[in-house]
C-alpha cells in the first residue's frame, strides 16, 4: 500500500497504480479524453495532466493516466497552472473540432467558448482509442494511425477497406467525439470506410452497444 | 585473424603504422560526405590514375573529414622526413600537379592551407614527429596547424582520428591506440570501476539532454531484468548539424570500442546502432568496421579472448526526426510506429522490449575510449565546472569557415565565431547564433561573450543540443528564422499528443501571418501561451522544447516582431510580402546589371539612363539589390 496526497487529501493506492486510478478510486475527478479503463493508457490528449511534487521536491506536470503512484507523492489536480494548461489544450482541440458537442461541452466547462485560431472542421481528435480497442480488445489490428504530425490520421492500410476488420464496432463505440460512426451499414470515419457490414452484423453491433438513437439519448 | 593478446594487437599496430606513415610518399584525399560533395572522388580517381600511369612510388590514400569543410576537397601530402602539407579546394588537375611535390619538388604555397610537423596521439598521449629535425625551418609561408586559427583552440577528443586515418583500415585505428583501451578494460578493470571512471570524468550526453553518462550506466547496470541492451543513437537530424556523421564516416571503430566498453560496464551482450538511412556513406563505413571487428574477435562470443560476449546490429532509420528521441527510437527498433512514450519509468529500467536499455549518442560513445584510456582526471581537466570535456559543433550559416570544430567547454561564442570561424562574410554584422537545433534558441549579439557549456546555453534560453551552431548576419529576419524551425517541427512532430501536433501548427500559422503582414496585436502573447502549453503539456522533448526558437527570438528580438505586426515591415528585408523594391533615379547609372539579374523582367530602361522597376512584375527576390554597385536599388 502506498500513501499519497491528492488535492490535500491523504489517500491509499496500490503499487503499480497510476495517479488517475488512485484518484478515481476515491472519487476525485480528473478529466480525460484519450483514456479508457479497458485499454492501455496513451498520454496523447494531456487533458488529465496534473501537477506533482515528488518526495525529493521535484515539481512537474505529468499525465495522470500514465504517472505511477509513489510514496509521499503530492498531487494537485486542479491548480492554476493545470487549469491554464487544460484551457489551452481545449482551445486547440476546439479549433480543430468546432462542431463536436463533446469538445464544445468540455471546452465550455473550462471557460473556452471561441478559440483564437482559425477553425477547422475535423471530427476526429486523434485520441487513438479506436486503434487501441482494435488492437487490444478485438485483436483485429484493422486500423491504425498513418502519417505523422499535422498529417496524422486514422485509417485502414492504404486507405482501403480494412481487410482484418471483424466488424465488431468497438471503434465507433469507444470514439469520444462520434467521429467514427456506423451509418448505412458501414463503419466509417468521414469519407473513409473501414468496413461494409451485412444487416446481420449491424444487428449484432447494435445488440452489443445499443443503437445510434440510444447512444444519442445517453449523450 | 583473431586478436587474443596484446602481441596480436601489436602486430596489427605495426601494420597500421606502416599504412599511416609509409616509407614512400603518401597523398591523402579527405573523402567524407563533405569532401565527396565538392568533388573529392574525382580528385582521388585522378590521383590514382596518374600514379598508375606514371608508375610513381606514391601511395594514394583516403581519410575522413578533418573539419575544415569550407575548403574541401582537401588533399595532404606526407613525404618521409618532411612536414605534412594540406592543400585546399583541389580539383583533379591541381591535385595531379601536387604529385611533383610528393616527388621532391617545392610545396605549392599558394594552394596550401596549413602544414603539420607531427601529430599527437590522444589515446596514448604520445606525439610523433614527421620531420627528423624539429628545428628545421622551412615552408614558413604556410601556417602551422597548431597556430592555424581554425584549429588552434580546438581539442579533438571525439574527432581525434577523423581526417587522420582511413576508417576502412582497422589497423590504422589500432595504430592510433585503438582497442588497447578495450583490452585494458576487459582484462584489468571491474565493470563498477569503469562506471566510476566515467562518472568521475563528468561526461554528459552529447546528443542533447546532457544527462551524466556514468549515472545512466549505473542505473542500467543495477536495473532488474535481462537481457540488457546498449544502443547508439546515430539518428542525427538537426538542420545544419553533422557531427555524428563525420565520426561514423571517419572513425566508426571509436564508436564500436566505446559501445563494447559500455556494454561490459553495464552487463549487456547485445547492442544496436540506429542510424538514419540518409547517411549511406556512414552506414557503409560502419558495416565495414563491424565486419572487421567481428573478424578480429573484437565483437562476438569471446572478445579478445576474455570470454566477454557482445554483438552489434545496425538498424536503419526511415527518416523521421522524432526517432532521434530515445523512446521513439526504441519503438522504431521494435518495429512499431516511431512515437515517443512517457518516460516516467526510465528507459534504463524499461526500454527496448521493456528491458533495461542504455542509449547514448555517437559522440558520447566516441568519447568513452578516450576517457577509459586517459582517465577521469584528464577528461575533467578540460571544460567548465559542470560541463567537462570538449564538444563538437558544426559551424554553419553566415560564417567564413564552415566546418566541424571540437572545442573545450567554456570557450566563448566570440572565440568560436570570430577566431575559429573567421567571422562573418562580406563585412556584415553578426546578429545571432542559433544553437541546439529546433529545440534550441537564438542567442543575440549582446551575449557574444557567453561561455559555451550546457548550463550557460540553457540559461540564455537556448540549449547545447547535439551541437548545431547556425551563425546569422544582419540580413537575417528573426521572425523568418523562428518560422523556419517551427515549420520543420510541424513536419517532424509525430502527431501523437495534442500540444505538439496542434500547438506547433498554430504557432506556424501565427508566424506565417506575422511575416505576411497579417499579424495582429496579441499575437506575441498568443505565441507565448502556446509556448507554455508545449513546455508543460507535451509528451516528449521534441514538443516541450519546440517553442524555444520562438520564445528566444521574442525575448531578444521583440522589436523585430513589433515591426512586422505594427509597422508591417521587415527590418532585415527578408519577408517578401513586407518589402518593396524601387530604383533611385538619382543614383542609377543605367549600367544594366539589374536588368540582367532580374528573373521577372520587372526592370526596364535605356542604357546609361536611369532604369525603372515595375512593382507589379517584381517578385521581390532581391537579385537587383544584390548586384547594384551604386546603391540605386532601394529596399523598403
Amino acid at each position: 500500500m502506498i500513501t499519497l496526497t491528492i488535492d490535500e487529501r491523504e489517500i491509499g493506492a496500490e503499487e503499480g497504480w497510476t495517479v488517475l486510478k488512485a484518484a478515481q478510486n476515491v472519487g476525485i475527478e480528473i478529466p480525460t479524453l484519450c483514456y479508457h479503463e479497458a485499454l492501455s493508457p496513451s498520454g496523447a490528449c494531456r487533458i488529465c495532466s496534473v501537477e506533482v511534487i515528488t518526495k525529493k521536491g521535484r515539481n512537474r506536470v505529468v499525465a495522470s493516466c500514465l504517472y505511477p503512484v509513489e510514496e509521499g507523492l503530492s498531487v494537485q489536480t486542479n491548480s492554476e497552472k493545470i487549469q491554464r494548461l487544460r484551457r489551452g489544450l481545449m482551445e486547440l482541440l476546439l479549433a480543430r473540432c468546432p462542431s463536436s458537442e463533446k469538445i464544445k461541452d468540455m471546452a465550455r466547462q473550462m471557460g473556452v467558448i471561441v478559440p483564437r485560431f482559425r477553425l477547422e472542421q475535423e471530427e476526429c481528435i486523434l485520441c487513438g482509442l479506436c486503434v487501441r480497442v482494435c488492437q487490444e480488445i478485438s485483436e483485429a489490428r484493422a486500423i491504425s494511425t498513418v502519417n505523422r504530425g499535422t498529417k496524422k490520421e486514422i485509417a485502414a492500410p492504404f486507405y482501403d477497406l480494412a481487410e482484418t476488420c471483424i466488424g465488431c464496432g468497438g471503434c465507433a463505440y469507444v470514439c469520444p467525439t462520434g467521429a467514427i460512426r456506423i451509418e448505412d451499414n458501414k463503419i466509417r470515419l468521414g469519407d473513409k470506410i473501414f468496413k461494409e457490414l451485412s444487416p446481420e452484423e449491424v444487428k449484432k453491433v447494435e445488440e452489443k452497444f445499443g443503437t445510434k438513437e440510444k447512444a444519442a439519448e445517453k449523450g | 585473424m583473431k586478436i587474443k593478446t596484446r602481441e596480436d594487437l601489436d602486430a596489427l599496430k605495426r601494420q597500421g603504422l606502416e599504412s599511416l606513415y609509409p616509407d614512400n610518399p603518401k597523398i591523402t584525399v579527405g573523402m567524407a560526405t563533405c569532401g565527396i560533395a565538392t568533388g573529392a572522388r574525382k580528385v582521388f580517381d585522378a590521383l590514382s590514375e596518374e600514379v598508375e600511369k606514371k608508375k610513381l612510388d606514391v601511395v594514394v590514400a583516403r581519410t575522413g573529414c578533418i573539419g575544415f569543410c569550407q575548403k574541401e576537397p582537401l588533399v595532404d601530402i606526407l613525404s618521409p622526413g618532411r612536414e605534412r602539407i594540406y592543400y585546399k579546394e583541389m580539383s583533379p588537375e591541381k591535385a595531379v600537379q601536387l604529385l611533383d611535390q610528393s616527388m621532391g619538388a617545392k610545396p605549392k604555397e599558394d594552394w596550401a592551407l596549413f602544414r603539420m610537423e607531427g601529430e599527437e596521439n590522444l589515446i596514448t598521449n604520445e606525439a610523433i614527429s614527421y620531420v627528423e629535425n624539429h628545428a628545421r625551418a622551412g615552408d614558413n609561408a604556410i601556417p602551422l596547424y597548431k597556430e592555424f586559427p581554425f584549429f588552434k583552440k580546438q581539442v579533438k577528443v571525439a574527432l581525434r582520428n577523423c581526417g587522420f586515418i582511413d576508417s576502412e583500415r582497422i589497423e590504422e585505428y589500432i595504430a592510433k591506440g585503438g582497442y588497447y583501451t578495450l583490452l585494458k578494460v576487459l582484462t584489468e578493470m571491474e565493470p563498477e570501476e569503469v562506471i566510476e571512471e566515467v562518472k568521475r570524468s563528468g561526461l554528459r550526453g552529447r546528443g542533447g539532454g546532457g544527462f551524466p553518462t556514468g549515472v545512466k550506466w549505473a542505473s542500467c547496470r543495477h536495473a532488474k531484468g535481462e537481457p540488457k541492451y546498449v544502443i547508439c543513437n546515430a539518428d542525427e537530424g538537426d538542420p545544419g548539424a553533422y557531427m555524428d556523421r563525420s565520426i561514423l564516416e571517419g572513425d566508426p571503430h571509436s564508436i564500436i570500442e566505446g559501445m563494447i566498453i559500455g556494454a561490459f560496464a553495464i552487463g549487456s551482450h547485445e547492442g544496436f546502432i540506429y542510424v538514419r538511412n540518409e547517411y549511406p556513406l556512414a552506414i557503409e563505413k560502419l558495416k565495414i568496421a563491424l565486419t572487421q571487428a567481428e573478424e578480429y574477435c573484437l565483437l562476438g562470443e569471446d572478445i579478445l579472448g576474455t570470454g566477454f560476449r557482445f554483438n552489434i546490429t545496425i538498424n536503419r532509420g526511415g527518416g523521421a526526426f522524432v526517432c532521434g528521441e530515445s523512446t521513439a527510437l526504441m519503438a522504431s527498433l521494435e518495429g512499431k510506429v516511431g512515437e515517443p512514450r512517457a518516460k516516467y519509468i526510465h528507459t534504463v529500467e524499461r526500454g527496448l522490449w521493456d528491458r533495461p536499455s542504455n542509449l547514448n549518442n555517437v559522440e558520447t560513445w566516441a568519447n568513452v575510449p578516450a576517457i577509459a584510456a586517459r582517465g577521469a582526471d584528464w577528461f575533467s581537466s578540460i571544460g567548465t565546472e559542470n560541463s567537462k570535456g570538449a564538444k563538437v559543433f558544426s559551424l554553419v550559416g553566415n560564417i567564413n569557415n564552415t566546418g566541424l570544430v571540437e572545442i573545450p567547454m567554456g570557450i566563448s561564442l566570440r572565440e568560436i565565431i570570430n577566431d575559429i570561424g573567421g567571422g562573418i562574410p562580406g563585412d556584415k554584422m553578426f546578429k545571432a547564433v542559433q544553437t541546439g537545433g529546433p529545440s534550441g534558441g537564438c542567442i543575440p549579439e549582446q551575449l557574444i561573450d557567453l561561455p559555451v557549456d550546457f548550463d550557460q546555453l540553457t540559461e540564455a534560453g537556448s540549449m547545447m543540443g547535439s551541437g548545431g551552431m547556425i551563425v546569422m548576419d544582419e540580413n537575417t529576419c528573426m521572425v523568418d528564422v523562428a518560422k523556419y524551425f517551427v515549420d520543420f517541427l510541424q513536419e517532424e512532430s509525430c502527431g501523437k499528443c495534442v500540444p505538439c501536433r496542434e500547438g506547433i501548427k498554430r504557432m506556424h500559422e501565427i508566424l506565417e501571418d506575422i511575416s505576411t503582414g497579417k499579424g495582429r496585436e496579441g499575437d506575441i502573447e498568443l505565441l507565448e501561451e502556446i509556448g507554455f502549453i508545449l513546455k508543460e503539456g507535451a509528451l516528449c522533448a521534441l514538443g516541450s522544447t519546440a517553442a524555444n526558437p520562438v520564445l528566444s527570438t521574442i525575448k531578444y528580438f521583440r522589436q523585430e516582431y513589433d515591426a512586422h505586426i505594427r509597422g508591417k515591415r521587415c527590418p532585415a528585408g527578408v519577408c517578401s510580402e513586407l518589402i518593396t523594391y524601387s530604383i533611385d533615379p538619382e543614383q542609377c547609372t543605367g549600367c544594366g546589371r539589374c536588368v540582367k539579374a532580374c528573373p521577372a523582367e520587372a526592370i526596364v530602361g535605356e542604357k546609361k539612363q536611369p532604369h525603372s522597376l515595375d512593382p507589379e512584375k517584381c517578385i521581390k527576390c532581391g537579385s537587383c539589390f544584390e548586384v547594384c554597385k551604386f546603391d540605386a536599388v532601394i529596399r523598403q
